[in-house]
């Protein structure tokens, strides 16, 4: 049996264009249906993987020939786990609104399910003008997401989100083309294939400033530091299930951006960068660390953590170092699974503590919701890399890494490690512990939807801390090209 | 006898009848349409007329396809006029602009003060003009169509005539548009004057041989004819009168202007430059790069700011026309198509935003500003979708047509070595993100109304400005049909762009000049 990735891709928006036409209350159920279905054939499709056999499952038709721009699918090392890890989160995301009472329920389920179709199309592509097109359509259905379901100020944080990240993607846009352009030999057909592209890479000069724009578009989606300004109100407004995959997955598609198009299409201009880009990501590190101890809302302590992950991600990626790279990709898939439980359990403490999602409000609540703390502890451990976990392992990669190629860089990043296990025990005590909030209500987690939504993430984070391997073993970050770009560095 | 004498000596020109059918068609429906209305009786002016108008260009429209073939560029009328995938082309999208402007105005005010057959005949005519001047070849056409092209629409423009600001805004069109042909036609009197010809062939063959391209007697031509043509195709900076015309004119006539009359000005302007002048590009082609770069960021920039919609399409219309200069600067065949491209893909989104416009203004008591699509999600989502799906196009988000637009002229600049250029239409996007996304939100995302996640609420339909929604749709079926068509096409060419771009690509054979494949 060969996997169609075009069902993986375009099942989720199918679904959600139904949920438009079926009766209100089904509407969510029919979403949540389309990301099982998804999910189902994306474990089919990661059984079928064949380890260090390249790129497979591929898809190859044209598109549009006259600009040369090709319907191009294709799984390896790289993308895999991307790939499992969105048609994973997307189900208790649309699960967690399945069970909430919105306006208009459909077009939510519609926006929802575009929503991961876009970002499956960003990580599956393997054209560069198909990237640029599944990148820039994410930011359809999560403005509208945000901006219709959002909390009092949605106007104004989609508004904001969406500018700052079609900034970067309009500029990637022009720079898509232009490599497309400027790598076609004199008299060839323009293609914008990732293979035809490495093959003919382009002068140092236009190296240059085709890096800097592709990586200002990245970072402005990972948030990096400098450029994460929409990142306060995004995080605060919009609705639950959509921070959720938004910060679990959407925020991975810069940093893959990095992996998949910049280093292998731009070797000259990343070892160019480097050290740029080193001090980006220690500076997201640190920053996204002392900030993410002072918040009180428990949103924004995730998403400045997410900064923090993500600049280690960065780190290990620019590394340029095949073991920084490996545990680059599986940070960014440990991040995933950690991230996703973590908006669940605010879910359920805000729930328990009036709606209010400020740590204020929360306290005490080990007490009275025991298996809530218990999964909290399992995932907070996770989260500051516990070794044992895998996040402890993704970290060790990335910092080995650094420490082969600019061991400056991974000195200073370490102390990233200690802080997050300070902003990450702050966060559960403050909730979990001390005197109970005033309006704390008693009340475990229920035995039914709560517990059944958490449980299987908590459960592969436990599997994926006892055998890491599982991930490592598959992990395969670096095209062939990119070695280029190592041979430049040690040079 | 001497008269008779001279006529017989004189060679009557050859006329290809097939090749000028289509304008023929335009012409006599002109005709048949003022005539018919004179007779009075509700049929007549409600039914009959509108139809001769809709058979006319619905004629046209087969006459043109009949006519069509890839790579044929035949003479007619002794070389005034071309007939070429680029003219046949472009007036099909006037004649598309056409019915879809008979369709916004059946039930217009205008319609009922200036009279059915006068409104449509002075249209018909519009078009005969514009049809004329994308197939020009020779100097004279050109001024010729661009007056018959003008001369109706300044009325058009007044035909609401109670209404004191359509007067102005014919007036204002009629002082302005005469200094922009004055200023046109001087020009041509210098490029005339410069090459000893009027023909497009003989004036490109002559710059590149006899005529020095710094000749200044051919430089200022060039200069004065750019300005007169900037004009009508409101490229900055003299696109002052756009707003002013667009917001007074009867919204109707606001959409066939902004469409058709913007595309005719784009054909002659591809047809002038591109093939006329093509032998002087390193002469033109720095500084109609610097206006499309004052053009877009003039045209966002003053888009931003705007409350009334006819207003903010207007802003928006000079910033696009900006865009579409890019394809022509570069001069090349890939250039050439990625204009036509846009053209058809302008015309699609934009008829598909005011059709919404027109749909609105006449039911809510705010008129065209911004507040009368407030909360039109929820109240009419057959109104919210086209406006939404234009104004993402018109933004360039991918999966509608604009985007595929967009990366074609940013193609097309890039391979002419105007990379630069591309990123001038990557930095007007952003700047326009302001304004488009702004309509999004009020239609719904309307701020007022706030809920929190996780409480149920009843689903109700509000009564928008003070008229019954779900009433709306259906008051003007005509008006929202158009609407949708035009923006299922925008979303189909986003998906599927292959059939456009066949047709651009055969519209890109049509000037023999240009370089590239």
């Amino acid at each position: 049996m060969t996997v169609y990735l075009s069902i993986i891709l375009f099942l989720p928006a199918a679904a959600g264009l139904l949920a438009m036409f079926v009766p209100r209350r089904l509407a969510g159920w029919t979403l949540v249906a389309g990301s099982v279905l998804t999910l189902a054939y994306a474990i089919v499709m990661l059984a079928r993987f064949k380890t260090g056999a390249g790129m497979q499952f591929v898809t190859d038709d044209n598109w549009i020939s006259e600009l040369g721009i090709r319907y191009s699918l294709g799984v390896d090392g790289l993308n895999l786990f991307l790939i499992v890890l969105t048609a994973l989160l997307w189900v208790p995301a649309s699960i967690a609104a399945a069970l909430r009472e919105w306006d208009r329920p459909g077009l939510f389920a519609f926006f929802m399910g575009l929503g991961q179709t876009a970002v499956l199309g960003a990580f599956i592509a393997q054209d560069l003008a198909l990237f640029v097109v599944f990148f820039d359509l994410m930011l359809v259905p999560f403005y509208f997401l945000v901006g219709m379901w959002g909390g009092e100020d949605r106007v104004y944080a989609t508004t904001k989100l969406v500018i700052y990240t079609l900034v970067g993607s309009l500029l990637m846009l022009a720079a898509a083309v232009a490599l497309g352009v400027m790598s076609t030999p004199a008299g060839g057909h323009i293609s914008f294939s990732f293979a035809v592209l490495a093959q003919h890479p382009l002068s140092g000069g236009s190296q240059y400033w085709l890096f800097l724009l592709f990586a200002f578009a990245f970072l402005v989606k990972a948030p990096a530091f400098p450029l994460h300004g929409w990142m306060p109100d995004a995080y605060r407004q919009a609705p639950l299930p959509v921070i959720l995959v938004f910060s679990a997955v959407v925020s991975k598609v810069g940093v893959y951006g990095f992996l998949r198009i910049v280093l292998p299409l731009l070797p000259q201009a990343s070892v160019h960068f480097q050290e740029l880009m080193l001090a980006v990501a220690v500076v997201s590190i640190l920053y996204g660390s002392v900030l993410a101890f002072s918040q009180d809302e428990a949103r924004l302590v995730l998403g400045y953590s997410s900064i923090a992950q993500l600049g280690f991600i960065l780190l290990g990626i620019f590394s340029l170092d095949p073991k920084g790279g490996q545990g680059a990709v599986m940070q960014m898939v440990n991040h995933g699974l950690v991230v996703a439980p973590l908006f669940l359990i605010i879910g359920y403490l805000a729930i328990r503590a009036q709606g209010r999602e400020s740590l204020d409000w929360m306290g005490g609540m080990a007490f009275r919701a025991p298996v809530l703390a218990a999964v909290f502890l399992i995932v907070a451990l996770a989260t500051l890399a516990m070794p044992g976990s895998s996040n402890f392992v993704g970290e060790l990669y990335i910092l080995f890494g650094t420490f082969q190629s600019k061991i400056v860089y991974g000195l200073v990043a370490s102390a990233g490690v200690v802080l997050a296990a300070v902003y990450m025990i702050r966060f559960f005590q403050r909730s979990m512990h001390g005197s109970v909030g005033s309006h704390v209500e008693s009340r475990d987690l229920a035995l039914g939807p709560e517990l059944a939504v958490i449980a299987p993430l908590v459960l592969i984070i436990l599997a994926l801390g006892v055998y890491p391997n599982f991930l490592l073993h598959r992990i395969n970050a670096f095209a062939p090209t990119t070695q280029q770009a190592q041979v430049a560095l040690r040079r | 006898m001497t008269a008779l004498h001279l006529i017989a000596a004189v060679k009557a020109p050859v006329i290809d009848y097939k090749g000028i059918s289509p304008l023929f068609a335009i012409a006599g429906g002109a005709v048949i349409v003022l005539m018919a209305a004179l007779f009075r009786g509700r049929f007549v002016q409600r039914v009959l007329v509108p139809f001769l108008t809709v058979a006319a260009l619905g004629a046209a429209i087969g006459l043109t396809i009949w006519n069509w073939h890839s790579g044929d560029s035949r003479p007619i009328v002794e070389g005034a006029l071309a007939i070429d995938p680029l003219a046949l082309g472009l007036s099909l999208l006037f004649y598309v602009a056409g019915l879809a402007t008979v369709a916004f105005a059946w039930r217009s005010v205008a319609l009922r003060e200036s009279g059915t057959g006068e409104f449509f005949a002075l249209m018909l005519g519009s078009i005969a003009g514009m049809t004329i001047l994308a197939a020009a070849e020779n100097l004279v056409t050109l001024f010729v169509g661009i007056e018959l092209l003008s001369i109706p629409l300044y009325v058009l423009c007044a035909s609401e005539v109670r209404k004191e600001a359509s007067l102005e805004s014919g007036l204002k069109y009629l002082v302005i548009g005469s200094v922009g042909s004055a200023t046109l036609l001087y020009g041509l009197a210098f490029i005339y004057g410069a090459t000893g010809s009027t023909g497009f062939a003989a004036i490109s063959a002559a710059i590149g041989k006899g005529v020095d391209i710094t000749d200044p007697l051919l430089l200022t031509g060039i200069a004065l004819a750019t300005a007169g043509l900037a004009f009508k195709a409101s490229v900055a900076p003299f696109h002052a009168w756009t707003p002013d015309v667009y917001e007074g004119a009867p919204t109707p006539v606001t959409a066939f202007m902004a469409v058709a009359t913007k595309t005719a000005a784009f054909a002659i302007i591809l047809r002038l430059f591109d093939e006329a002048l093509v032998t002087a590009q390193v002469q033109w082609a720095p500084a109609l790069a610097a206006l499309a770069v004052i053009t877009i960021i003039v045209g966002n920039v003053g888009a931003i700011a705007q409350d009334s919609l006819k207003r903010m399409l207007a802003w928006s219309g000079v910033a696009q026309a900006g865009y579409m200069l890019a394809g022509v600067v570069v001069g090349t065949r890939l250039g050439l198509q990625a204009t036509a491209f846009y053209l058809a893909v302008y015309l699609f989104m934009n008829m598909a935003a005011f059709g919404v416009v027109i749909a609105r203004e006449r039911v809510s008591e705010h008129g065209d500003r911004l507040k009368s699509l407030e909360g039109l999600g929820s109240a009419s989502p057959l109104l919210a979708w086209p406006m939404t799906i234009a104004m993402l196009s018109l933004a360039g988000f991918p999966a509608t047509a604009g985007f595929m637009g967009k990366f074609y002229l940013i193609s097309a600049t890039v391979d002419g070595n105007w990379a630069w250029l591309g990123v001038m239409i990557v930095v007007g996007s952003m700047l326009s993100l302001v304004y488009y996304l702004r309509v999004i939100a009020v239609m719904w995302m309307n701020p007022l109304k706030i809920e929190l996640p996780g409480l149920p609420r009843r689903r109700e339909v509000q009564p928008v400005a003070g008229w019954s929604p779900e009433a709306d749709p259906k008051a003007q079926p005509e008006v929202v049909l158009v609407t949708l068509l035009m923006a299922t096409a925008t979303i189909f060419f986003g998906i599927v762009p292959s059939p456009l771009f066949h047709l651009a690509h055969d519209v890109g054979t049509s000037l023999r000049a240009l370089f590239g494949t």
